[in-house]
């Protein structure tokens, strides 16, 4: 074939997608099964780009990334159960406290959120896959490996000890000489490159791979919140990047970024750190308050009142979360002028709280709540969003912040944010989920169970926290003595937090279990509205053997909400099967725009992965000829990943057929 | 359903029996800024947390009572099958969202007159001291315009009882917070920076402050102490910290003092001799202070002594090394560091 006329788009060589139906068994649907099937065995295991596999591994290593620093928590809760206990060195503490706070900020809250995303967008957007398969799979191997990386020195007790903000000069070399810190920075730059590869990924799919009439207005609340985060990466992720770069080339190559005695800025750090720490915050929220908006109003038998409140006030979130980073650094001597502008700032982003928060109730009280144990974990979280909201308005005073901040009081507000806008959506979400990750229900009595050993472990081990320090027990402290008033709270809250970790147990073995016996769940066992419930469970590998045409928000819910007289259309739609094919529509209203020919699957992603991490462990050993020798090897691999290869050659435009006047 | 209801009134009653309990034995706190406060720099944000607290306290109960009325409220048997209707209320978040920016902005206008009650003292500081943060304790200086009448000490500061007084806060090494809770809010000390803050005690006593920026090994043992004093008894104190060590010739502690030359000098300062170093604390009135290690232990010769030989023991990590005596060494010693008074 003349690969210039290829290009061209002379209208012969446009293809207008057939359009029909594909039931399970027939001709077309064997076709795509053997199309978009990945092989079996080691081999299909390295090279799969299918995005329900990379979520699902997603999912669960940040989990283990979960219990390992749930074990290092409470490890810690031992040590500070009673006064001047002697259980850890001072050291040992330090380091503990680091990684805890490492594992669970960077490889657990937004990796398990990427899971999520990962495997449900396309579903959620009726694609066969997202934009870039093979990204997302280098995404995943590169989350994996910098967590691995990040982990190396803890077996040797060399582990990152400066704390998760690491904030210079405790962190310069002089005061930290050995490979801790160097371990940090260089396995965040590492991670930040896996966080920026997914995040262009989830934008780019968002706007290009929709199912035919599912307009920007009709895309579930998680996306929103999920492409609202990731566009959020995108502009926060270089900032904290560049300054472990920086830190690094100070330690390693005597540069003078934030050196004192020879002209450096320590607070630079600060503003580097924040200003990425910060809009993270809500990185790490956003897509779990949109599991909720989507996931609540299935048990309340009604759509979440306010869609477009709630994903404008997602937005609205994000935007002013660039404005408030100043706020972790009131005390620093700023300007009590700017102090003012970043507390009001910092104020101002409760009000799109209130409206999530006011609209989750509401979905609530004008539906019939359906009592299952994801429901539980979704009301028990409005409960917690508003605990963990208040005390951050209390800490967004400035004048008071003077006092809360770098006390308990504060890592119990973020405890109750990040639990519980993040763990306990997460939770319920696999509750939610599961019949649809592994085709089996779990078990709703152990669920149950979970949910309140959870929630009350949770309650009685990070509420007293508030109490400990207004009465001004700063944080990462290894002891305190006797005579300061706290002993009775830290036991308090020690218990709560194994009673918190046996709800996680109780969860785990709820999973476990029900992973072989739990009963067949069927393709819709909640009676949802959204297109993951149309397909089968688990789904097959190319999702839908027909990419639907989407009439509404709730394309199951159609029949019975009243919400116009368009239908979508599931069981007809475009066939697709000249290779493994989807369909790209426009970025706002969904019109078929062209036929994406998607990449097979391929080992490039993960040597590429391999190689840029053997290439940093060679930047952190100093072997700098190893380091350039897997750059080259990433070279090769990212070559024989981009090598053109007949079946990717993006040719055909789809045209519009007549269906989409009718369906669109 | 008896479960669902258990989650939120069970939930806010079981929270406040358990913050009533704890709230009643903060009076024994050192640290307690939320029910203490001594002077103008820290009673406005006392209040300011009081309101804070009732405001936050009141929206978690009726946020918590809406849930529950939500989740529980009697509802018309209907078709399992049924949706609702997607437009239905709005006005929920139209009146929630206006309710909240109307509190929020009520709250943070008053957070910035707070801010800017306690920013500057009503009248000029009667007193400028520089404290630096050291790995882990904290250097005083006394300032004055004539460099003799400046002095040094360490890790407690003594004040005139309702006297406004400067704080210039640095730091030698990494970043510390100075914070004495309950006479003033927290203010970092960063190298190669000039920070300041001021506080104010009305009431004679001994405050209890401690380090609350993550500072490495012995972040935990980084404590100082102010004591507020009457102006007289505070002039009194002034004047004999400003003396060099009154050294007695007897022979019974020259022994010591020349093994405290060998082995002390070179980090200890006292003023009158030729010990001048600057790494640890100045030791010219060493037993005119409560507590020794930043607060770690309370000043006695017994604790002083096993603080000498058992540095690293005590505080782990900490600059100050264990140093082996013999125990006619120790008695030497302790001879010599007992007439720094």
């Amino acid at each position: 074939m003349n690969p210039i006329a290829k290009n061209s788009s002379d209208a012969p060589l446009m293809r207008v997608p057939e359009f029909g139906r594909a039931p399970l068994g027939s001709a077309a649907e064997k076709r795509l099964a053997s199309l978009w099937e990945t092989l079996p065995g080691w081999r299909g295991w390295l090279a799969t780009v299918d995005h329900k596999e990379i979520g699902l591994r997603y999912i669960i290593t940040a989990f283990v990334f979960l219990l390992i620093g749930g074990v290092e928590a409470l490890v810690m809760r031992v040590q500070l159960a009673r006064p001047d206990q002697a259980l850890l060195t001072p050291e040992q503490y330090n380091q503990l406290f680091t990684m805890h706070g490492v594992t669970m900020i960077f490889l657990y809250s937004l990796p398990i959120l990427s899971g999520f995303s990962n495997y449900l967008w396309p579903l959620l957007l009726g694609s066969r896959d997202m934009a870039f398969p093979r990204l997302n799979a280098l995404s995943y191997w590169l989350f994996l490996f910098a967590g691995i990386f990040l982990y190396v020195s803890f077996p040797v007790g060399q582990a990152p000890n400066a704390g998760w903000f690491n904030y210079v000069p405790l962190s310069s070399l002089e005061f930290d000489t050995g490979p801790n810190i160097d371990v940090y920075a260089l396995g965040m730059v590492l991670l930040g490159i896996s966080t920026t590869v997914g995040s262009i990924n989830f934008v780019v799919t968002l706007f290009r791979m929709r199912a035919p009439g599912m307009s920007i207005n009709r895309v579930p609340i998680m996306v929103w919140g999920t492409l609202t985060a990731s566009v959020g990466n995108l502009l926060a992720v270089p900032s904290v990047s560049l300054a472990f770069f920086l830190l690094w080339l100070d330690r390693q190559t005597g540069t003078h970024f934030f050196d004192v005695s020879n002209g450096g800025k320590p607070l630079l750090w600060q503003h580097l750190f924040w200003m990425f720490g910060h809009p993270w915050v809500y990185v790490v929220v956003l897509p779990a308050m949109g599991i909720v908006s989507d996931a609540l109003p299935t048990f309340c038998r009604r759509p979440l009142v306010g869609y477009a409140a709630v994903a404008l006030s997602t937005m609205a979130t994000m935007l002013l979360g660039f404005e408030v980073w100043i706020h972790h650094m009131f005390a620093t001597g700023l300007p009590t002028l700017a102090l003012s502008f970043f507390g009001a700032a910092s104020m101002v982003i409760s009000i799109p709280s209130a409206v999530a928060v006011f609209a989750w109730i509401a979905t609530i009280w004008l539906g019939r709540p359906v009592f299952t144990t994801p429901f539980l974990f979704f009301a028990g979280f409005v409960m917690l969003f508003v605990i963990g909201g208040v005390s951050g308005v209390m800490t967004a005073a400035v004048p008071l912040d003077f006092q809360l901040t770098d006390t308990y009081f504060v890592v119990a507000h973020l405890h109750y944010v990040l639990l519980g806008i993040n763990v306990f959506p997460v939770v319920g979400g696999i509750y939610y989920w599961f019949p649809k990750f592994f085709g089996r229900m779990m078990d709703e009595r152990l669920g149950k169970w979970s949910f309140w050993v959870m929630f009350t472990g949770f309650n009685i081990g990070f509420f007293p926290m508030h109490i400990a320090g207004l009465m001004g027990m700063p944080r990462r402290i290894y002891t305190y003595s006797g005579d300061m008033g706290w002993n009775t709270i830290n036991m308090v809250t020690s218990i709560g937090a194994f009673l918190f970790a046996a709800g996680i147990l109780i969860f785990m073995v709820n999973a476990l279990i029900s992973l072989k016996r739990g009963a067949l769940a069927g393709n819709n066992p909640w009676d949802a509205a959204t297109l993951e419930w149309s397909v089968s469970s688990p789904p097959p590998a190319y999702n839908f053997a027909v990419i639907p045409l989407i009439a509404s928000r709730h394309p199951l819910w159609e029949n019975r909400a009243d919400e116009g007289a368009a239908r979508s259309s599931l069981d007809e739609g475009y066939l697709l099967l000249q290779g493994r094919e989807t369909l790209a529509t426009t970025p706002l209203d969904a019109r078929p725009d062209l036929i994406l020919k998607m990449p097979d699957d391929s080992y490039a992603p993960f040597f590429l992965g391999l190689f840029s991490a053997l290439m940093f462990a060679g930047l952190l050993l100093q072997w700098w000829d190893f380091a350039g020798l897997m750059a080259i090897a990433g070279g090769i691999a990212l070559t024989a990943w981009m090598w053109p290869g007949r079946k990717q050659e993006q040719s055909a435009s789809a045209m519009h057929s007549a269906r989409d006047a009718e369906h669109g | 359903m008896n479960e669902i209801a258990f989650l939120g009134i069970g939930f806010p009653a079981a929270l406040s029996n358990l913050s009533i309990s704890a709230l009643a034995t903060a009076a024994e706190a050192p640290l307690n800024y939320f029910l203490h406060s001594y002077g103008p720099a820290s009673r406005p944000t006392m209040i300011l947390g009081w309101v804070l607290a009732v405001v936050c306290l009141a929206v978690c109960i009726i946020i918590g009572i809406l849930l529950v009325a939500a989740i529980t409220r009697k509802r018309q048997a209907t078709d399992s099958r049924t949706i609702g209707r997607e437009e239905e209320g709005l006005g929920w978040i139209y009146i929630g969202a206006g309710l909240s920016t109307c509190v929020l902005l009520a709250l943070a206008v008053y957070a910035m007159i707070t801010l800017n009650a306690i920013a500057k003292p009503a009248t000029a500081p009667g007193l400028t001291l520089t404290v630096t943060g050291y790995d882990w304790w904290w250097k005083v200086t006394y300032e004055d315009e004539d460099p003799a009448r400046r002095f040094v000490t360490a890790n407690e500061i003594h004040i005139p009882v309702g006297v406004p007084v400067l704080i210039k806060l640095n730091s030698a090494d990494v970043i510390h917070a100075f914070w004495v809770p309950q006479l003033a809010g927290k203010t970092e000390m960063i190298p190669g920076l000039m920070n300041q803050q001021w506080l104010q005690a009305d009431v004679a006593g001994t405050y209890r402050g401690q380090c609350s920026q993550y500072c490495g090994a012995q972040h935990a043992h980084m404590a100082v102490e102010v004591v507020a004093q009457a102006p007289a008894n505070f002039k009194y104190w002034q004047e004999t910290q400003r003396q060099k060590a009154a050294l007695s010739s007897a022979v019974s502690i020259a022994d010591g003092m020349k093994l405290f030359m060998e082995r002390c000098s070179g980090c200890h300062a006292i003023r009158g001799t030729e010990a001048t170093g600057e790494h640890g604390p100045d030791l010219t009135h060493l037993n005119s202070r409560h507590r020794i290690a930043a607060g770690l232990r309370a000043n006695t010769p017994r604790q002083v002594i096993e603080w000498v030989i058992h540095a690293q023991e005590i505080k782990p990590g900490s600059r100050m090394p264990s140093i082996s005596l013999s125990p006619s060494e120790m008695a030497d010693l302790a001879a010599f560091l007992a007439t720094l008074n």
